[in-house]
């Protein structure tokens, strides 16, 4: 194997394996704000033990994160060396930001929350929580930006010696994907932290453990569970439409669509044989077109309208796509489910939804694993859309046999963090949030 | 052209303030958890020194990923060189930091496996030091550079007298940066210990850096000639001359800051010696790379100016702020 294909490997796995803890971390600080919310208006014990209980959790969840996320920022470096010389004008300030505005805020507040509860006030503990909450959503804008800026590009100009200059920090901040991709993604991240949440409570209530603490906490986790996928829904939709505008072969591929045609089909489920330029599957006539612009007959490009060489690995992105939506779908119908039991006081007796709660932890993470994948892989081959490719980018004096050992400590190292962490989690739920 | 220099000086100046913050910072952790088994003679001894580095540590490595984010913004030519060119040292960093990072949360929440945890936390701090200074070494020593400003030595290379010093130097710097904190958060035996630690250290660190001054003097002819040589050589020798005296009068507050002091001393010597360049060409001067031609353009500079002299003011009041809270002894409380 090349080191290119080595290294575009461990991109892969080390990033869907980082981005399983952000995602985390974001719901379950949104979590832990409510509760602490919760506890400095009403004084009452639950919520006190709900975030202690969840702050516990975040510890683990975050050091995993924070660990795995330091992987990230050395492989533009390590492995990325091209891309690094070319786009420092750009994506370092991007990463720099990161640190000074964001990561710094959570870091340290996230040392009060963790082990400063006996120290401070209830009033600074929860401004503690705030900032916690604020520094990783800020975290996520920056990184998102980042990432946006190498779908949509903007805010640039490059030079005669082909050089990416920075012509307007606010455009290539703010480029046409920023906005609608940090919705879906704060909106699939506060769903993984609701649906791992309800996943915990309604195991504790179906088993009769911890009384009200667990019921309130299930309560929380149900309200957010029923509201996200919903509201994701309308992120989601504007995010199709955005891709759809900018990045029109990436859209193609999302529906195995070949040829440019207006009255364009939606797919449910299917396959694309990309050499024969056909999809076959199940769909609904003319709803792509519909959801697009509201216009049974709008027109959708093709991939037959962009060179062969242009095209990401259609069937892939196809199913990777599917699977997002299909996860979505079910969320909505399991969320509103919880908030229709919730409101007709039956929740806490429903003994079969609450067996199935923990079995949807996992669901919200294949959820945003393939929505990566469909964003990452479906701008193949560019690594910067329309401006760089992905083949280009990589360090040239990395051998492959110096990728191939890092690929294979990686691969032993996190496994190992992967067994820990759910073992300790595992753990620290049957402990529970006693006193 | 005047005005990017300018921009690329300070650019200089303010990695160099995010790395030296880094040392001093992360330093005591990494020093901390080094030395682990040498201090912490039995569990609650040791859950004390690690719940003094607890709260905190997070937003240390924080110095560090800023640092390495700022690098890519001012100087990604220089990021992109070492990173790739370093591969396997820089692989062997970022596992000592993952085990390091994760073996602190890990053995509070696993206590049956304790002291596989804490060997990850002293293997990983350990090992992450000395190779920060190797590569830091490295790059001011000089390394082989082609015209293409990418590196063509390999992984012995790196591993050459000189950058190994830096290394030693640095490991030394940063035992006593975790002895002296340890001095300041515990108290009783542990702190006896610590003290102990200190002083031996204190030696240790004399003449690692009495070597590393003639090192440096030998290897850069234009050195002696520097004011920040003399400056530096002054402020170790004053912080280690005042943690002597310190030591011997058992004052628990001042070792951390005169062991910052002689730390610093050490940076800027480093710092006097490398500027204006970034990373060395051994083979060629004319290949090295500077602070002049590896940066990106003024636009992003100014830009990234704003964001860091506004943002890092704000960063240190709050940092301040939290230290603040847990001010004082560490206690049994302050546990995860």
């Amino acid at each position: 194997m090349s080191a290119l294909l080595l290294a575009r490997i461990q991109f892969a796995f080390t990033i869907g394996f980082h981005f399983l803890f952000p995602a985390m971390t974001l719901g379950v600080t949104l979590v832990i704000l409510i509760s602490e919310t919760g506890y400095l208006i009403k004084k009452e014990e639950r919520y006190r033990r709900i975030t202690d209980f969840l702050v516990r959790l975040l510890g683990l969840i975050f050091v995993t994160g924070a660990a795995t996320g330091l992987t990230m920022e050395f492989s533009f470096g390590t492995n990325w060396s091209n891309y690094s010389r070319a786009v420092g004008d750009i994506f370092g300030p991007l990463l720099a930001a990161e640190g000074v505005i964001a990561f710094f805020l959570e870091s340290v507040f996230l040392g009060v929350l963790i082990f400063a509860r006996n120290r401070v006030s209830p009033r600074v503990y929860w401004l503690s929580a705030l900032l916690v909450f604020i520094g990783g959503h800020l975290s996520a804008f920056w990184i998102l930006a980042a990432n946006s800026w190498m779908q949509t590009p903007a805010g640039y100009a490059v030079d005669t010696a082909g050089k990416i200059a920075l012509t307007s920090f606010a455009d290539a901040v703010f480029n046409p994907s920023t906005h609608v991709r940090l919705i879906h993604t704060v909106l699939a991240a506060w769903m993984t932290g609701a649906v791992m949440v309800a996943g915990i409570a309604g195991y504790y209530v179906r088993k009769g453990l911890h009384g009200q603490t667990a019921r309130t906490m299930l309560k929380i986790a149900i309200i957010l569970f029923a509201l996200t996928p919903v509201l994701q829904l309308g992120a989601g939709h504007m995010h199709a439409v955005e891709v759809i505008n900018m990045q029109p072969e990436k859209a193609a591929a999302l529906e195995g669509h070949f040829v440019t045609s207006r009255g364009v089909p939606l797919y449910a489920v299917g396959w694309v044989d990309t050499a024969g330029e056909t999809t076959y599957g199940i769909y609904v006539p003319k709803l792509l077109s519909f959801l697009y612009n509201f216009d049974f007959d709008s027109e959708i490009k093709g991939l037959r309208d962009f060179p062969k060489a242009h095209w990401p690995p259609v069937n892939l992105v196809f199913q990777a796509y599917h699977v997002m939506v299909g996860i979505g779908m079910l969320a909505i119908a399991l969320g509103l489910l919880g908030a229709f039991l919730l409101v007709t006081g039956r929740l806490y007796r429903t003994r079969w939804y609450l067996f199935v709660l923990p079995f949807l932890i996992p669901l919200p993470h294949l959820a945003h694993e393939t929505g990566w994948m469909t964003a990452e892989i479906g701008r193949q081959p560019w690594i910067i859309y329309g401006l760089m490719k992905t083949a280009d980018a990589a360090s040239v004096v990395v051998s492959a046999g110096n990728v191939l050992f890092s690929l294979v400590m990686f691969s032993l190292i996190y496994l190992l963090l992967f067994v820990m962490f759910v073992m300790l989690c595992v753990k620290l739920v049957k402990q529970g949030p006693a006193s | 052209m005047e005005t990017i220099q300018n921009f690329q000086i300070l650019w200089y100046v303010l990695i160099f303030v995010l790395l030296l913050g880094y040392s001093l910072l992360d330093g005591f952790d990494l020093g901390i958890g080094s030395l682990l088994p040498f201090l912490g003679r039995d569990k609650e001894e040791r859950d004390t020194l690690i719940h003094s580095i607890g709260p905190v540590w997070d937003g240390n490595e924080v110095w560090l990923i800023t640092g390495g984010g700022a690098l890519f913004a001012a100087f990604p030519q220089a990021y992109a060189t070492a990173f790739s060119g370093f591969y396997l040292a820089m692989m062997l960093v970022l596992f000592a930091l993952i085990f390091r990072a994760v073996s602190m949360e890990f053995r509070a929440h696993d206590p049956a496996r304790a002291g596989l945890w804490e060997t990850a936390l002293v293997v990983g701090s350990g090992a992450a030091t000395l190779l920060f200074g190797v590569a830091l070494g490295n790059v001011i020593y000089g390394v082989p550079l082609d015209s293409r400003m990418e590196y063509t030595g390999d992984f012995l290379t790196l591993l050459r007298p000189v950058p190994l010093l830096f290394g030693l130097t640095g490991l030394a710097a940063v035992l006593l940066q975790g002895a002296a904190w340890a001095v300041m958060k515990t108290d009783g035996a542990l702190q006896q210990r610590a003290f102990k630690a200190v002083r031996v250290l204190l030696w240790v660190n004399g003449a690692v850096a009495i070597l590393y001054f003639i090192v440096m003097a030998a290897a850069f002819p234009g050195l002696p000639g520097r004011p920040l040589f003399y400056a530096g050589v002054l402020l170790t020798l004053l912080g280690l001359v005042g943690l002597f005296f310190s030591a011997r009068k058992r004052n628990d507050g001042a070792p951390f800051w005169e062991s910052s002091c002689s730390f610093i001393g050490l940076w800027l010597v480093a710092g006097a010696a490398q500027f204006p360049n970034l990373i060395k060409a051994s083979n060629d001067p004319r290949l090295s790379l500077t602070i002049f031609n590896s940066s990106t353009g003024l636009h992003t500079l100014k830009v990234m100016s704003v964001i860091a002299l506004i943002g890092m003011p704000i960063v240190i009041g709050y940092t301040v702020f939290v230290y603040r809270i847990f001010k004082g002894k560490t206690r049994p409380s302050d546990s995860y």
